[in-house]
């Protein structure tokens, strides 16, 4: 890390990406989501200034970590269900896109199962469908995949619990303190008024920005509807012309 | 603008991102002249001290530097004891804040079913003399707690940090977890 003095300075005092806002993010400790309990740490965190470590993160090329965008068919036979686009944007919290930005996504089948060893729920495997994919966002921020849309499925966090429709989102950004696991939702869904684990987040609005719009723009005839689902980053702490600077 | 997308769980079915190999940060090319390869090992348990078996565990470090034949980054899950395990080079150290030097260390993200966000923690190498002005060492008063941070040679170049997640039930005390 030492080829130049700019080198040096920059990994010496990086900008650190912006706090959360209060109640945009769960807690650890969320007593209706019973998996909580003995999993939280009962200490205060450590507060950690961002260095190097925190400031920059593992950058993935599409030639180590191919993509796989199309997910609704497997060996070229249709995956049962209802065959879906979504697509958005990956921006950070000032709206500029983050680009070449990696995203993986899991998600269960058509009938609520997934392809997981773990997953006894008594409902059909589909040999055509096993539910991951991997794209990386464009020079704007621009992502897509097509898939099928997810079915909801019952777990054992409390009497007849059934997760709402969703798909998991990861992503990493460009730096460690960036990284972000979430779960998108579908609009109009009964179940997510229910659902523990989506009403973790203290903030309506940031609850409400995990359920995808119906997106007629995106949805193509004769074909698949289409959804839409942006996803924000966090922002650099500091002001965009000291940012320009540092880049 | 919008404030940053919410955190959700991974889940207990994020092992269908699993591929093999991503434990080996080495996997991508040869070792580079003066690194050294390494092991770092360790359990995860819960608040009950039962072994947490459906973990996903991510490992990040900014030395040595990134470069095609080491991407700095690796993922691994968690067996049923716990255990997670990666094949890594040893990081010597990096900058910190001001004219602070940070011991060498690698930052670990935890992430499973019952966690909301990310757990965050470091491991630093127990016996390295730059752990004695470590910015972020110095901060924890407590040394059974600070203690927690420490990676412990358990044979040639095997380094075990166990994580606690939560409680001191068995008398271990709960790792240190960090807001970043
Ligand atoms: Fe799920």
């Amino acid at each position: 890390m030492s080829r130049s003095g700019r080198l040096d300075d920059a990994a010496r005092d990086p900008i650190p990406f912006r706090p959360f806002s209060p109640g945009t993010q769960p807690p650890y400790d969320a007593p209706a989501y019973l998996s909580t309990r003995a999993r939280h740490p009962a200490r205060p965190l450590v507060t950690a200034p961002h260095t190097v470590t925190e400031t920059t993160g593992p950058c993935f090329t599409p030639s180590r970590f191919p993509a796989l965008a199309d997910i609704s068919a497997t060996d070229g036979r249709a995956a049962q269900g209802e065959r879906i686009i979504v697509n958005g944007r990956v921006l950070d919290e000032d709206g500029r896109p983050v680009p070449h930005t990696m995203l993986e996504i899991w998600q269960a089948n058509a009938a609520g199962r997934y392809a997981h060893l773990v997953d006894q729920h008594n409902a059909p495997l589909d040999p055509h469908f096993r539910g991951v994919g991997r794209v990386f966002s464009d020079e704007q921020g621009n992502w897509r995949i097509v898939t099928i849309k997810p079915g909801a499925y019952p777990w054992r966090n409390h009497a007849n619990a059934w997760r709402p429709n969703h798909i998991h989102f990861s992503l990493f950004g460009q730096g460690f303190a960036q990284r972000l696991v979430t779960q998108m939702y579908f609009p109009g869904d009964p179940l997510l008024p229910l659902d523990p684990i989506f009403n973790s987040i203290p903030d309506a609005a940031a609850r409400d920005r995990l359920i995808s719009s119906f997106d007629l723009e995106t949805t193509q005839p004769e074909y698949a509807l289409g959804y839409r689902f942006d996803i924000v980053l966090r922002g650099r702490g500091a002001t965009p012309f000291e940012d320009g600077e540092h880049r | 603008m919008p404030t940053a997308t919410a955190s959700q769980t991974i889940g207990p079915y994020w092992h269908l991102l699993e591929e093999k190999g991503w434990d080996d940060l080495t996997r991508f090319g040869p070792v580079p002249e003066g690194a050294a390869r390494i092991t770092l090992t360790g359990v995860v348990t819960d608040g009950d001290g039962a072994p947490v078996a459906d973990g996903c565990v991510e490992v990040w470090q900014a030395d040595p530097p990134a470069s095609d034949d080491f991407l700095g980054w690796g993922r691994a899950a968690t067996d049923a004891q716990g255990r997670y395990s990666f094949t890594t080079l040893k990081p010597g150290p990096v900058p910190g804040r001001g004219d602070a030097r940070q011991a060498p260390h690698i930052a670990i993200t935890l992430l499973a079913r019952g966690l909301l966000k990310p757990l965050v923690t470091r491991a630093y190498f127990a016996g390295e003399a730059l752990n004695d002005t470590d910015p972020l060492l110095a901060a924890i008063e407590d040394p059974a707690r600070r203690d927690t941070l420490l990676a412990r040679e358990a044979g040639d170049g095997v380094w075990q940090f166990d994580i606690r997640l939560q409680g001191e039930g068995d008398g271990r005390a709960e790792t240190v977890f960090l807001d970043v």
